[in-house]
């Protein structure tokens, strides 16, 4: 008699879902640019501590959504929202959220490196003086802080007050991600972070953000697939607007449940 | 068609993997064919076959390693070439089987059996359908078939535990207790090859559903 036994897998102590909390979610969220529906009914929750990465094709949705999470995509006019992106258990887009505070605790990282035509040390500077530090002892410690946890300081220690354009793209990126967290943010969004960087740099930011993730949760959005299944715990897979699918990592790498996320991964599309 | 490349190569990875299979298969059998026809250059020819099985084998290791190098492939995609890998290796401890069955044959020679060797042809025979079956079965990702391969497996174990036991009760004398070892381990190779098969149909399983299954327990 044939007995199909399904193997017993160990189970993983890495992924303890229950255990982590939600630091952003949102919950039925909608968002028209004029007429076009770009983004339908979204419902994501990211962890604390936990590296969400939002993969898709072009047009998807993905960069609108990142932008929606630090409320940047009000930036253009004719953009509509409804339903709810909650951080830490509270609507952003409620009437009287301030947006500065939003911004203070969900920093951004774009794909562009956009460093200040500053120095190195001023660029970092420049959030905690806004936010009206002026004890320059306190400054120092908060820049020598910052380069360490965005891996750059050895490198750039001895030339703090160069020009922050005499970096490579690599290290003006790092300059761009430390200068997120001098303002010590709650989370971190990076928006294809690594696209305009080499194979090098990129890594670095790659093993950066893994570092980053034990202090600060990040919701990255990427084109590059294998940079998603390398550092991220969670994936969500946007096409039209919509979440296909979210899930582990790993189970979105290896055995995802749609056939459209399968085709996308595997390079059957997009 | 995004990825035309990579399905090319895919198909012709497992085009080797067939051929391999169809070689390994063929060299059992002539080896088998040896074993009952005490064909002593026949049995020499199946042990010569066998580097070119091991070639084969190391060369769909290489091109699926490329693949992995070059394409980067993940979830079913991934799957599929490394579980042609792992057949891969089963069907090349197939031809080493044929071999090892040419090898006995040699040492039987030219006497009698000393008793029949029909057990041994059935199991022999199931053995070839099943591996012949999950020849198949990879070609068109039929779990279906993957089972009643693992069906066949219970009547190899069962033939191959009853042939065994016959074996060991039967009364000769010492000249042919040489004969009875060889036969032994004659149907100890068929029985692993069936096993191969039942791993091969495991393999399947896996790629099929991304799990991993023990079909026969």
């Amino acid at each position: 008699m044939v007995q199909i036994l399904e193997k017993q897998q160990p189970t993983s102590p890495i992924i303890q879902l229950n255990e982590q909390s939600t630091v952003m979610e949102s919950k039925g969220f909608n968002l028209w640019y004029g007429e076009h529906h770009a983004l339908k009914d979204i419902n994501l929750a990211m962890n604390e501590n936990e590296v969400t990465a939002i993969i898709g094709p072009s047009g998807c949705g993905k960069s609108t959504y990142i932008k929606a999470l630090n409320r940047m995509v009000e930036l253009v006019p004719i953009v509509r929202t409804n339903g709810e992106v909650n951080y830490r258990g509270r609507n952003i887009f409620e009437k009287g959220y301030e947006v500065e505070e939003l911004r203070t605790k969900v920093g951004m990282v774009f794909q562009k490196p956009n460093p200040f035509p500053k120095s190195i040390y001023d660029n970092i500077a420049y959030g905690p003086r806004i936010h009206g530090i002026k004890n320059k002892k306190i400054l120092d410690e908060i820049v020598e802080k910052s380069l360490c946890g965005a891996a750059i300081w050895d490198e750039v220690k001895d030339r703090l007050n160069q020009n922050a354009y005499g970096l490579s793209g690599g290290q003006q990126q790092r300059i761009c991600i430390a200068r997120c967290l001098a303002i010590e943010p709650d989370v971190i969004l990076m928006d294809e972070p690594t696209s305009a960087l080499d194979p090098i740099s990129t890594l670095k930011v790659e093993e950066l953000v893994q570092e980053m993730k034990e202090n600060y949760s990040i919701v990255i959005v990427t084109h590059n697939m294998q940079q998603a299944a390398r550092i991220s715990d969670k994936t969500a897979f946007f096409l039209n607007g919509e979440v296909i699918e979210f899930d582990q990592t790993d189970t979105i790498f290896s055995t995802p449940s749609d056939q459209r996320t399968e085709d996308y991964i595997s390079g059957r599309f997009g | 068609m995004v990825r035309e490349r990579f399905e090319h190569d895919l198909i012709t990875v497992q085009q080797d993997l067939m051929e391999l299979c169809d070689k390994s298969v063929d060299a059992l059998e002539l080896s088998f064919k040896a074993f009952l026809n005490k064909d002593i250059d026949l049995a020499l020819t199946v042990i010569d076959m066998d580097s070119q099985i091991n070639h084969l084998e190391e060369a769909i290791n290489d091109r699926v390693i490329l693949l992995l190098a070059k394409q980067q492939p993940v979830a079913t995609d991934l799957r599929r070439l490394i579980v042609v890998i792992k057949a891969a290796s089963d069907m090349e401890r197939v031809g080493d089987y044929a071999v090892n069955i040419a090898k006995d044959t040699i040492r039987i020679g030219k006497d009698p059996f000393v008793t029949s060797i029909e057990p041994i042809e059935e199991m022999f025979h199931k053995t070839v359908s099943m591996l012949r079956h999950i020849i198949e079965a990879f070609i068109e990702e039929n779990t279906v078939k993957a089972k009643e391969i693992a069906e066949l497996d219970d009547q190899v174990d069962a033939l191959y535990g009853s042939t065994i036991s016959h074996l060991m009760k039967l009364n000769v004398s010492n000249e042919h207790v040489a004969q009875i070892t060889n036969l032994s381990f004659i149907c100890r190779y068929v029985e692993r090859c069936a096993d191969h098969a039942t791993n091969i149909a495991e393999h399947l399983f896996y790629l099929v559903k991304g799990k991993h299954y023990e079909l026969n327990n």
